[in-house]
């Protein structure tokens, strides 16, 4: 895979300095290959996880039968099928996605830095995001199987290979989960450091695109989270391995300990792949409706807020879980108000279309399509925020429709209008809108027929993580749905397709990409597409915000952050790599 | 409306009242917030030689959504505390209930009821495994726990779900208002056989649950 990469990557970048190959696209230190090293990892891990949406899919809406051209499959695959999933999704496709792909790429060229602050320890973080997922796949081949108590690893089922028949599988996904822990904290640093020290001449922090702000405190986010899993982790691979008993009740162990320690990180983690999804459609929707972000500083203060909130709610995971009921309380008060600063997002989006001169672009769609399929996301998030009617949805499909909803119908739409909108910055040419265009309407349609469904289920008491809903007499009623949602999700994968073609045909045969082909503002389209190393020539100047749209004082209906306004009398004030205020 | 399955326990209806109010406010956001959206993708569709308006945003407007979705969720919290107190709390469990203890394990429920004495821990306490008889009008207070792994005893009927984890003396209860048969099912992930982890529920009328006790304590 590595080298798969590294050839892609070449493609991206023609005009560098003297460098090895090995040194300029394998081992590199350029941010702008990293983020490119990272979308074709996060891409490759997506239909690893897709394939195995398709059996999860494939048991429950035909449970028993044999897959085609394959074996039925057992209780036990199903386990690990479901655990992997949700590991490989989250943690190798959609947090590289956002954290690996948009903060690597977007951070430097949009703040006009050269590049990273330490540009060896994002190579470092890559090639740990390389190990960690190399063992997260190993695990699938290994004795015994791959993990199988969840994606949570609850103990005591993840803590002793007695209760769960995997032993090295399990042990292995603990490792992958280290390795990525790490990989994660020294991106994190990474970006903090670049948005504080690196910001070229007039960039303010106010001044700063709403991608990049989520992006700076999802990084904050993250590095108050990570390290809480990390030690966690640990934990549970000494109670494997080394016989202690920090998770398993035998010698006073406690299982609720994992789960407080796992959704400190957990539940955060959830904010760190929305959070910057938000920012990516923050700027394409202010883009596409050539008008300035509504709200521009309660925007700001809304994600500061949700990154606060997020950060203090893990609890809500745990309302069934034996906990205090009086814990179940506060938590179910802080957990609700998240909806304040969620609702404060949408309206602002909502009031950036209105008034506006919509652009259908293919990004604009997809940026359109996140903040209706967020608003549902959002909103069936209230349901489980209230502990008492999450007494019944609790740990039902209830739950998957709703996370669905926001790292599907949320991230995923929001990663699709990024690669969209930033693909002929990378390649330097352009994908096919009209391939674009057919993506996205078939994506969102079929992803709904495929997850609205899952809310029904949820309220007729399907419980989530089993394998075969035909035990239950009161769930047989349901089957035809589970049959519905199958087929539904078949055909969303097949839906796919129209990207793949599109990316990678474009990627050798696109269009030559313009200088600035979607007239947007930020300091990466003042550069030629891909960007030499180094990004720019001489550093920029900035003199306005991101979203100065169709502004009453140019005739041309944007305004690039770097264009001084009285005619070019006043060109970039310093010259050289090294960039600050 | 009948998406929610049969209620069949004395909180299994406010619970769903709950349920129905958000299913109203969110439902009434949802609609309007996509209606929205739709409507401006048309009337503001691109149109060449037109500039959009220069707007930044207004303060009034912020307030006003920041305001109005605190407020409904401050009615929505202090609702859902009252039922959730209610059916949780350990303090305002019913007085003069059926005691029994329930432990989970890989893979079945053991049941232990307190026999004729009406007392746990006594000589005619007797376990049956995957089979809950309750009688119906009387309040149940059980004590949950688990042998091996975490495992979450759920009643879609009575709309009550609790995880049994070892090491844990987890206490609840629910009380049947619908004689019947129904199903118990374990929700959270306990290993290979998770899927089949389930018991019938049998709520009896009083005077049959009193016989199907004695009869049960003399085998």
């Amino acid at each position: 895979m590595a080298t798969a990469e590294a050839t892609m990557g070449g493609m991206a970048h023609a005009h560098h300095e003297e460098q090895s190959f090995i040194r300029s696209y394998i081992f590199a230190t350029d941010h702008k290959i990293i983020g490119i090293q990272f979308l074709f990892a996060s891409l490759f891990f997506l239909l690893v996880g897709g394939i195995m949406a398709l059996l999860i899919r494939w048991q429950l809406g035909f449970p028993g039968q044999a897959v085609p051209f394959g074996d039925p499959i057992s209780p036990k695959s199903y386990n690990a099928l479901v655990t992997m999933h949700g590991t490989i999704m989250v943690f190798f496709a959609l947090m590289p996605m956002v954290m690996g792909v948009f903060a690597n790429y977007l951070i430097p060229l949009k703040l006009g830095a050269p590049d990273m602050a330490f540009p060896r320890l994002n190579m470092l973080s890559f090639w740990m995001f390389v190990s960690s997922g190399t063992v997260a796949m190993a695990s699938l081949y290994v004795e015994g199987g791959a993990a199988g108590a969840g994606w949570t690893a609850y103990p005591p089922l993840s803590g002793a290979a007695q209760y769960s028949g995997v032993s090295l599988g399990q042990q292995l996904w603990i490792v992958s989960l280290i390795l990525f822990g790490a990989s994660s904290l020294l991106g994190s640093v990474n970006y903090i450091t670049t948005v504080i020290n690196m910001r070229a001449p007039g960039m303010t922090l106010f001044r700063m695109p709403l991608s990049i702000w989520s992006l700076f405190i999802t990084a904050i986010l993250a590095l108050l989270a990570v390290p809480i899993i990390a030690a966690a982790a640990i934990m549970l691979l000494f109670d494997q391995t080394i016989g202690t008993t920090f998770f398993l009740p035998a010698d006073g162990g406690q299982p609720l300990l994992w789960q407080h320690l796992f959704w400190f990180f957990g539940h955060p983690e959830v904010y760190i792949l929305i959070l910057p999804a938000m920012g990516i459609v923050s700027d394409i929707l202010a883009n596409g409706s050539r008008k300035p972000i509504f709200g521009y500083h309660s925007m700001v203060y809304a994600i500061i807020t949700i990154a606060f909130l997020g950060w203090i709610v893990w609890g809500h995971h745990m309302f069934q879980s034996g906990m205090n009921p009086l814990l179940g309380t506060t938590f179910m008060i802080s957990t609700m108000a998240i909806a304040i600063p969620s609702a404060i997002k949408v309206f602002n989006w909502l009031g950036t279309m209105w008034r506006g001169n919509l652009q259908f672009h293919t990004p604009m769609l997809w940026a359109i399509g996140f903040v209706s399929l967020f608003t549902i996301g959002g909103l069936s998030g209230i349901f489980m925020a209230s502990a008492s009617v999450d007494i019944f949805i609790h740990d039902t499909y209830f739950i998957v429709a709703h996370i669905h909803y926001v790292l599907f119908g949320g991230t995923l739409m929001a990663s699709f209008a990024g690669i969209y909108f930033w693909f002929p910055k990378m390649f330097g040419r352009m994908m096919s809108e009209r391939l674009g265009k057919i993506h996205f309407f078939l994506t969102f349609i079929l992803y709904n027929l495929a997850f609205f469904p899952m809310h029904l289920l949820g309220m007729g008491g399907h419980m989530r993580r089993i394998a075969d809903p035909t035990q239950y007499e009161f769930l047989r009623p349901l089957q035809p749905l589970n049959q519905f949602i199958s087929v539904s999700v078949f055909l969303l994968f097949l839906a796919q397709i129209p990207f793949v073609i599109n990316f990678f045909t474009s990627l050798f045969k696109g269009e030559q990409a313009p200088l600035n082909p979607w007239k947007d503002n930020g300091l990466e389209w003042t550069v030629p597409s891909p960007p030499p190393h180094g990004n720019f020539e001489t550093t920029p100047t900035v003199y306005h915000g991101p979203y100065e749209f169709s502004s009453p004082l140019v005739e041309e209906d944007f305004l690039p952050q770097n264009a001084p306004l009285n005619g070019g009398e006043r060109k970039a004030a310093t010259v050289g790599a090294g960039a600050g205020e | 409306m009948d998406w929610l399955p049969a209620a069949a326990s004395t909180y299994a209806g406010d619970l769903d009242k709950i349920f129905y109010v958000i299913l109203a406010i969110t439902g009434v956001i949802f609609v309007g917030v996509e209606i929205t959206l739709l409507y401006f993708v048309i009337k503001y569709r691109g149109r060449e030689g037109r500039k959009a308006a220069y707007i930044e945003g207004s303060n009034k407007a912020e307030l006003i959504w920041t305001l109005t979705p605190a407020l409904i969720i401050v009615g929505l919290a202090v609702a859902s505390q009252n039922v959730w107190s209610k059916i949780k709390d350990p303090n305002r469990f019913p007085e003069d209930a059926l005691e029994l203890r329930i432990e989970g394990r890989q893979f079945a429920w053991g049941i232990t009821y307190p026999g004729v004495d009406g007392q746990l821990g006594t000589d005619d306490d007797f376990t049956r495994y995957n089979e809950l008889h309750v009688p119906v009008d009387k309040p149940v207070v059980f004590e949950l726990t688990s042998a091996d792994v975490i495992h979450s005893f759920f009643i879609p009927v009575f709309r009550i779900k609790q995880d049994a984890v070892p090491g844990l003396n987890t206490r609840g209860w629910f009380q049947a208002t619908e004689v019947g048969e129904y199903e118990l099912a374990c929700a959270e992930l306990c290993g290979v056989a998770h899927t089949v982890m389930r018991a019938k529920v049998f709520v009896h009328p009083r005077d049959e649950f009193q016989r199907w006790v004695s009869e049960q304590a003399q085998s």
